[in-house]
């Protein structure tokens, strides 16, 4: 059982939500990322998803791209990135998942790869690139070294695709609210909800709803269908802010609007 | 952590310790080429495959499905046909470059006249091909992304031809550096983009053009122009270009009675050359040469050559060859030619390297422009400069032959499009 599965397990047997922010590794600088991602933990939030910045991002919206430039101008590599997450997790309980093209996991090697994120504090991986056909071979590995590996659903996924995406996921099911890019919406289509509660009736696996999340009220509208919910852009908006503004403040105001985000979870107030 | 290593000298690719992660990714060392690729899954060898977010596979399975049941359709190839003959002009000449011949003193060089084509380039094959395909699959309307613009103008032109609005990518760098296909574009009712991010180069406009699809696939077509890219589109972007190798073969037999010793053809994404070599492969006699961009040299970010300098890896959808640096990230690459500007190569062209049946090779920018001045003065034609690195690099070898041999070049494109540039870049010398 990877510590995703545990986490899911606790949320359930209490009844409530996962709130997981996404944020990139190293913009400005990793010493920042690893201040928010303490701020994050400290706040409430369930897990952290943390964005290995790429060069060539096809599915993410200018918010998030602009942020991976601004990191790759910093020269941020993987093993920097790695070397923040051990040093966060010495400290921290709230787990933490990477995002990270198929290029970066290729090019350190598959099995090369799991192992330091694993020994890094990271309990797995959202590889937005890898089409479940191609998954077989870093399935295998994840498998062996009981690391979640987490597969999408979206839109325009036939239905009897995603049965099969959900089979071959590990941890929780990453469903993709729209078609298209990451980046914040003011509405979320409304087949939305049907979507989920179809595919919810087709597995066990958690289901995690991202891409265009931003405001309470999409979180109180998502929260039941699911078991948690995904912010990025707007989240990643905020942190690049540190850019202009001093840090201390750029963190209050993270923390302050994931903490709103979190009041809007079904059982938010129980737990507080 | 180390990065994974490719041995050219055995066609084979290890991994770190010789362990293989990914049987498909690693092929037995005995690999030989045939033109019975890709397999369903895409994969040529082990290169290709379809390495894109999970939005895209609803659009790339409706593409798959729609190209096989255009193949097995008489009225496809007749409307296609058509189209070849009395709107691109084809067949295009095969014509024998004499007086260039002489000037190298060895080889003769014939030229396949792809620069007669309308729009002035072999994108146009494509683009038509991939036209009809967007109005069988009723999608209204159509995105591109170009370098050198000459698949911009192509595919305006397939758009205008049809009545589907279309819009293109291109880089700000190449928008500057190639500005009379810029206005052509827009003279032909196309929208071009300006793509600001990254290196400003045809790469960014991919990324562009992807991250458009991502949220318009139920409507729109991409329009690819490149045997790049995730699956089917090293497939049906090589398939339509083929026409330059069928023809160029049976112009072989009818005007030189026999087939050439040798073919080359410039390579960047490497649609030209994939079309040429194709109908070549099962031709083990005929020795097949691509040209890449060898740039101002050899260090990283000085070329495009990614065959020549790179390993295998993911760009783009696909796994091939890629400039990346030890991290995965994408390298900037550079060439004179906006058309060859490009950090990834074809998948099949991977496979093609990797069992040996086609040599690759580059020419650098200085030598691409003396090609350029060769076949200007001694024939007559300003050829493109990505061609140019075709004719430079097919000189240089017809000069090491004999007289009696037979040399056919895939002159690609027209020169109009650099006259500006190269002009330019005389004037700062």
């Amino acid at each position: 059982m990877s510590e995703i599965d545990a986490l899911f397990k606790t949320l359930r047997a209490q009844g409530r939500k996962a709130f997981i922010p996404f944020v990139t590794a190293g913009d400005p600088d990793l010493d920042f990322t690893a201040a928010v991602l303490q701020e994050l933990g400290q706040r409430g939030c369930s897990l952290c998803e943390i964005g290995v910045p790429y060069s060539d991002p096809i599915a993410d919206g200018p918010v998030i791209q602009a942020s991976y430039t601004r990191a790759l101008e910093h020269k941020v590599k993987l093993h920097d990135i790695l070397t923040m997450t051990r040093r966060v997790r010495a400290q921290s309980e709230t787990p933490l998942v990477t995002m990270v093209s198929y290029a970066i996991v290729y090019r350190h090697g598959l099995e090369a790869f799991v192992t330091e994120a694993k020994a890094s504090g990271i309990a797995g991986a959202i590889v937005p690139d890898l089409l479940v056909e191609e998954s077989a071979a870093l399935a295998e590995v994840c498998r062996r070294l009981d690391f979640s590996l987490i597969q999408l659903v979206t839109p325009t996924t036939p239905r009897e695709r995603a049965v099969r995406i959900a089979e071959a996921s590990t941890g929780f099911l990453y469903y993709v609210s729209v078609a298209g890019i990451t980046g914040e919406r003011r509405e979320l289509p409304p087949q939305l909800l049907e979507n989920v509660a179809w595919l919810r009736q087709q597995t066990d696996l958690p289901i995690c709803i991202g891409f265009g999340v931003s405001q309470p009220e999409h979180v109180a509208q998502l929260a039941p269908v699911a078991d948690g919910v995904i912010v990025g852009s707007a989240i990643v908006r905020r942190m690049a802010e540190a850019a202009v503004k001093p840090r201390a403040q750029v963190l209050a105001d993270v923390g302050a609007y994931v903490e709103s985000l979190i009041a809007a979870l079904p059982g938010a107030a129980a737990k507080a | 952590m180390q990065g994974n290593s490719a041995s050219a000298a055995d066609g084979s690719l290890r991994k770190p310790g010789g362990q293989c992660y990914d049987d498909r990714m690693s092929p037995n060392s005995s690999t030989s080429a045939t033109s019975h690729a890709p397999d369903a899954a895409g994969r040529f060898g082990p290169f290709g495959g379809r390495y894109v977010p999970e939005t895209l596979t609803y659009a790339l399975e409706q593409l798959t499905a729609e190209y096989d049941r255009a193949i097995q359709d008489p009225d496809f190839h007749a409307e296609l046909e058509s189209l070849f003959k009395h709107y691109v002009g084809r067949p295009s000449p095969l014509y024998h470059a004499e007086r260039l011949s002489q000037h190298c003193g060895g080889a003769q060089i014939w030229l396949k006249r792809e620069d007669l084509n309308h729009t002035g380039a072999h994108k146009i094959n494509n683009t038509l091909g991939q036209a009809l395909l967007t109005r069988r699959m009723g999608k209204t309307r159509v995105i591109a992304e170009t370098g050198a613009g000459q698949h911009g103008v192509a595919t305006a032109t397939a758009c205008a031809r049809f009545g589907i609005p279309c819009v293109v990518y291109m880089g700000e760098e190449d928008i500057r550096r190639q500005a009379p296909n810029v206005f052509s574009m827009k003279l032909l009712g196309a929208e071009v983009r300006s793509v600001t991010s990254g290196s400003r180069t045809l790469r960014d406009a991919i990324n562009e053009a992807m991250r458009d699809w991502m949220s318009s696939v139920e409507t729109t077509h991409y329009i690819l122009g490149s045997v790049v890219g995730p699956h089917p589109f090293p497939r049906i972007v090589r398939d339509f270009q083929s026409v330059i190798g069928r023809e160029a073969r049976r112009q072989s037999l009818e005007q030189i009675g026999r087939l050439p010793e040798l073919v080359v053809a410039c390579v960047g994404g490497g649609s030209n050359a994939a079309g040429m070599f194709y109908p070549f492969i099962d031709d083990q006699a005929v020795e097949l040469v691509g040209v890449e961009a060898g740039g101002r040299g050899g260090k990283p970010g000085e070329h495009a050559a990614s065959l020549t300098y790179g390993q295998p890896g993911v760009l783009h959808g696909s796994f091939s060859y890629v400039m990346q640096d030890e991290d995965g990230q994408t390298c900037d690459v550079h060439s004179i030619s906006a058309g060859l500007d490009y950090p990834g190569v074809g998948p099949e062209h991977s496979y093609w390297k990797a069992s040996g049946r086609v040599k690759y090779t580059y020419c650098g920018d200085a030598d691409a422009l003396k090609g350029f001045d060769a076949l200007a003065r001694n024939e007559g034609i300003l050829p493109a400069l990505e061609s140019s690195h075709a004719i430079s690099k097919a000189m240089e070898l017809a000069a090491a032959r004999r007289p009696e041999e037979a040399i056919v070049v895939c002159l690609s494109g027209r020169g109009d499009k650099d006259a500006a540039e190269i002009a330019r870049l005389r004037n700062e010398k």
